[in-house]
């Protein structure tokens, strides 16, 4: 059996997104919960099935009561960080394909503004143990620097550049100009990068995501079902999580440059049925601007390698071959672990994307990626 | 800003964690081998991911490595950590086969490169927390 064209998103919805609201996460998540549920057409008593995300999810517990949701059927939790999304919505089609549940809610929102930031928040995750024990006492504490040897390696072995990385960064905040929900609203050029303070060296200032405040969620339903619902059917078309070599320590990785997605990618583009050249717009995971050109290499966008050059010259552009990151992306739209970018494939894929539309997008990939290399993905088509 | 000085987080060994910060505490890395099939694992784990033992012996390394990877940190993510900026950690191929993550001391800052022949010390912290930081090994 398998999840081809089974699954839909139906439903979206993001509060504003900011760098500091006077919101909890949980009225986040429930505002953005009710506006994807409305979007999908439904009441919220008629959701069955709850996935939230991330640390800062609510319980499905806590939905239930508050939409006072009267037989939740399915409820289950992705660990994988900003891959949790994608995670989230293959768990909820295979329930969903299974007969357990109808509609399933995958919530989101986080305010860490008046909490701690991501240095803090990881070593609270059992999964970052190990880096807990042995590397944080070194001072190797945020994910800058846990991932900055990844990219140091590239960039030694390949000749990868600060300048490339510079590309992904102007890119996501050219796109992010046309975004009206988006945190960052002044350009950036490649000086502007260089010139940005050095953080974990290779990563400048302009090379790592935001820290935002706001919510996001999804309503997956059957594709059956969606072609009843208010918007063009988006069903995923291919769908799959990998987790790297060594997922609790980076230090310990055979190979530091291969994501998990690298063992997802040939599933999900089998499942699917498309080739690379077939894909119209990709919103690819950037909590770093390493991470985008190294999760492309994987994925067989390019070879291994050919991550910085591939980036160069406009390809990631709106009215590039391959416009990636339509809505700015994790760092210059805002941080809300990657189902942002899961909404704005759905958006481009219903041809509601506004300034930033990719025309006539049919076919398009959303990565997430997470923890210390988690990486999920999904392919999907408009109709 | 702060007055007051703020320390440094410390480890929090489970027992089966214990025997490599004994180690660190006298100087050595000392490393798992499984007790059945005698291949090195670090950072400590319960069984062994080649053959499945439980049963382990801790073995002294000899400390020697080459640069794998590294990051130089200009950023303080955690205040107590802000007067050491910038600060170097390497991640080494240990000549046993494992990588260990560790400071690279400033001497040998200039020569940094993939490759770079290293050796281990474990000097103690303010903390009280021995942890590695690697020098150029010259032996090499």
């Amino acid at each position: 059996m398998s999840l081809r064209g089974r699954g839909a998103i139906t439903g979206i919805g993001e509060t504003r997104y900011s760098k500091r609201s006077p919101h909890t996460a949980f009225e986040l998540q429930i505002q953005a919960s009710l506006a994807a549920i409305a979007d999908a057409g439904l009441d919220p008593k008629e959701i069955d099935g709850i996935i939230p995300i991330g640390i800062t999810g609510a319980p499905a517990e806590a939905f239930v009561t508050n939409f006072g949701i009267p037989d939740l059927r399915f409820s289950a939790l992705s660990p994988m960080g900003g891959a949790s999304g994608i995670g989230a919505v293959q768990i909820a089609i295979a329930a969903i394909e299974a007969g357990l549940c109808k509609h399933v809610l995958i919530p989101a929102g986080r305010n860490v503004s008046s909490g701690a930031k991501a240095g803090v928040r990881i070593h609270q995750m059992p999964q970052f143990h190990l880096v807990t024990e042995y590397e944080l006492p070194q001072g190797a504490i945020a994910p800058a620097q846990l991932y900055a040897p990844m990219a140091r390696r590239h960039m030694e072995l390949y000749g990868t550049t600060s300048l490339q990385f510079a590309e992904v960064a102007v890119t996501m905040r050219a796109h992010a100009l046309l975004n009206d929900n988006a945190v960052m609203t002044k350009p950036i050029t490649i000086e502007d990068h260089q010139a940005s303070r050095m953080i974990a060296d290779p990563f400048r200032l302009l090379d790592c995501s935001l820290e935002s405040d706001g919510g996001a969620a999804l309503v997956v339903s059957s594709s059956v079902r969606a072609r009843d619902m208010p918007h063009p059917c988006v069903q995923v078309l291919g769908i799959a999580e990998g987790h790297p070599d060594s997922p609790s320590s980076i230090t310990q990785r055979g190979d530091l440059t291969r994501l998990g997605i690298a063992k997802a990618a040939p599933i999900a583009f089998e499942m699917a049925g498309v080739s690379h050249s077939d894909i119209d717009v990709a919103e690819i995971y950037d909590c770093f601007t390493y991470i985008v050109m190294c999760q492309l290499e994987d994925m067989g966008f390019c070879k291994k390698g050919e991550g910085g050059s591939f980036v160069e010259g406009g390809r990631l552009r709106l009215g590039g071959p391959l416009p990636t990151n339509t809505h700015g992306g994790l760092l210059s739209q805002g941080h809300m672990l990657g189902i942002n970018h899961i909404v704005e494939l759905v958006r481009q894929l219903r041809h509601a994307g506004g300034r930033a539309q990719v025309a006539g997008a049919e076919i398009g990939l959303v990565t997430g990626y997470g923890d210390m290399g988690d990486g999920a993905m999904a392919i999907m088509q408009r109709g | 800003m702060s007055t007051q000085a703020e320390a440094k987080p410390i480890p929090h060994p489970t027992p089966d964690e214990q025997p490599y910060w004994d180690g660190a505490e006298v100087g050595f890395l000392r490393l798992q081998h499984c007790a059945a099939c005698k291949k090195p694992r670090h950072y400590p784990q319960l069984v062994c991911p080649y053959c499945y033992s439980c049963e382990c012996e801790w073995v002294d390394a000899t400390g020697r490595g080459t640069v794998h990877s590294w990051t130089v940190a200009h950023h303080a993510f955690h205040p107590a950590f802000k007067d050491e900026l910038p600060y170097t950690l390497v991640t080494v191929d240990l000549a046993e086969g494992p990588r260990a993550l560790g400071r690279l001391d400033p001497s040998a800052q200039a020569e940094l490169r993939i490759g770079l022949p290293v050796r281990v010390t474990f000097p103690r912290n303010a903390e009280g927390t021995s942890l590695p930081v690697f020098l150029l090994d010259d032996d090499a």
